[in-house]
């Protein structure tokens, strides 16, 4: 409406020739256009093939109050006799596991960024190892370490080192990158070995961006080991199996009940140290 | 090119006993970044072991350029650069990293690493003297720590030394910048812009800081700068760049309008 108006009086009074703007080109226009297109398109072909079976859709609402009913009240009982100590294992994996795969991202995250490795060689290849890491669920590495160490919580603890690697390691690397070249140049204008560049160049600069990256993937971790006991690597997850096969939900329900706690709590320290670092 | 071409002489008292008259030669020292277009054509200079030496030129000229050369934080592309007579061109590793102790260096940014504190970051100057590891550990000789201390009152910052980098002012930081330098016992101080972040009054303490400092300690000093006005005012020689040759070199006295004129071209700027 605005730019009909425009046609009709120039701005600039006498100007022959007036100038036009818009926000975007057409050719910018059609590749939107294509975008919103394809996105709506996807939507309705996966409905196409996801199969809804109508009657278990109608089902739903009835089965989940019924699942509701035989959950309450929770077994309470239940607790201190087999789901404290699975808990307990579920923090141990998630954490040595964030430890474990700590130690090993640190020296990828150093090589990955091209600032500290000036090689895109190297840069490269490490950046695959780091996405080979990520590419793979943490359930598919609890189901290669249970074939090389059996079931249990060693299976569950490298499955989450294995999985968290890529993301610390990634993320590290990235926030190398993103430091400063000024001090660094200071540093090495100064004569400081590289090591010196390391400790005082770039780890103040990256030390807020280190502890919330391992702060936030020990959080994920926590959640990711809950489950990893329905494969067998161990903690709570053997509990709310177990408690499943045997229908026995209100014992079920308590599993659920102590996941959430633990999240929760997971979650308040988290940011509570977060806020006290950065 | 026509320079007034008046040497700076011997200069005299301040000198370290038994250091030679001096500090640094520049010999044939060329730049290019993209080969065939060369920013530095074959400089040849001499420093003397005492004095403030500005270099003014207009931007993109090669002053900055120039200073980095000298510790390679630019690979010069040919010639050679002698710090008391030791050619630095040739280093590599660890010689390279003793060579650069011996030279300070001040930034226009200051580049001070901002989330350490103000001392932790005077002792960054001691890094090519410490390892890493004790680096680490803060355990800096009592020495060094004695050091920073007395560059800190030096400068005037003794109220400030476990405060944040990141929570001072720019004269603040560039007065840090200085201290940190010093602290590396310096034969030479590089200064690339120091002044330019700064407003006028701020730039002419840290021009008098830095020139009285180092005058004390007998450090030559060169120093890159825009502000024709404080080169004047504080340099002893000055050097004219302009399209990566030295066109002009002379006590501050010398430097004329004419000068200016050849250096930054047209004249309508003057005043």
């Amino acid at each position: 409406m605005d730019r009909r108006r425009a046609v009709a009086e120039p701005l600039t009074p006498g100007s022959a020739v007036r100038r036009e703007w818009q926000r975007f080109t057409p050719g910018q226009r059609l590749a939107r256009f294509a975008v919103y297109f394809s996105v709506v398109a996807a939507f309705v072909l996966s409905l196409g093939t996801v199969e809804v079976i109508p009657e278990f859709l109608w089902d739903a609402p009835a089965q989940v109050q019924d699942l509701l009913l035989r959950m309450w009240p929770p077994d309470y009982a239940h607790y201190p006799s087999s789901v404290h100590d699975a808990m307990v294992e579920t923090l141990h994996i998630a954490t040595l596991g964030t430890v474990i795969s700590v130690l090993l991202a640190v020296p990828l995250g150093l090589l990955a960024a091209n600032n500290v490795m000036p090689s895109r060689t190297v840069n490269t290849l490490i950046k695959l190892a780091l996405v080979t890491s990520r590419s793979v669920n943490s359930l598919v590495w609890a189901l290669l370490f249970i074939a090389v160490f059996g079931p249990g919580a060693l299976a569950g603890t490298l499955a989450i080192a294995f999985r968290s690697i890529g993301f610390v390691g990634k993320l590290l690397g990235e926030a190398l990158e993103e430091a400063q070249p000024g001090p660094i140049e200071a540093l090495k204008a100064s004569g400081a070995s590289w090591p010196s560049l390391l400790v005082f160049g770039y780890w103040p600069q990256v030390k807020p961006a280190f502890w919330a990256l391992v702060l936030l993937r020990w959080d994920i971790n926590v959640r990711e080991s809950a489950v990893l006991g329905l494969v067998g690597a161990g903690g709570i997850g053997v509990a709310l199996n177990t408690a499943m096969n045997l229908f026995q939900w209100d014992r079920v329900a308590v599993v659920l009940l102590a996941i959430f706690v633990v999240v929760i709590v997971a979650e308040v320290v988290v940011t509570w140290v977060r806020g006290r670092i950065l | 090119m026509s320079g007034a071409g008046a040497s700076v002489g011997a200069a005299g008292g301040g000198a370290p006993v038994g250091a030679p008259a001096v500090a640094l030669e520049l010999r044939g020292l060329q730049k290019s970044y993209v080969r065939g277009k060369p920013v530095l054509h074959a400089i040849d200079l001499s420093i003397a072991g005492t004095g403030l030496t500005a270099i003014i030129g207009p931007s993109g000229t090669g002053k900055s350029t120039l200073i980095r050369c000298v510790n390679r934080l630019v690979e010069p592309s040919g010639g050679q650069v002698l710090l008391d007579g030791e050619d630095l061109t040739a280093l590599r590793g660890r010689s390279l990293r003793l060579a650069r102790r011996r030279i300070g260096m001040v930034f226009q940014e200051y580049n001070l690493v901002e989330r350490l504190t103000v001392i932790e970051n005077l002792l960054c100057g001691r890094l090519g003297h410490v390892s890493a590891f004790r680096a680490w550990l803060r355990r800096f000789p009592q020495a060094d720590v004695d050091r920073a201390f007395e560059l800190l009152d030096a400068v005037g910052l003794a109220d400030f030394a476990k405060v944040r980098a990141d929570a001072l002012s720019g004269g603040q930081r560039q007065r840090v910048g200085i201290a940190r330098a010093l602290m590396q016992e310096p034969r030479l101080l590089l200064a690339d812009e120091p002044t330019s972040s700064l407003d006028p009054k701020t730039s002419v303490e840290v021009m008098e800081l830095m020139r009285g400092l180092c005058a004390q300690r007998g450090i030559p000093v060169i120093v890159n700068m825009h502000d024709v006005e404080l080169a004047r005012r504080f340099a002893s020689r000055i050097i004219g760049m302009s399209g990566g040759r030295v066109v002009f070199d002379g006590p501050a006295t010398a430097l004329t309008d004419e000068h200016l004129k050849q250096i930054y071209g047209g004249e309508g700027w003057l005043a």
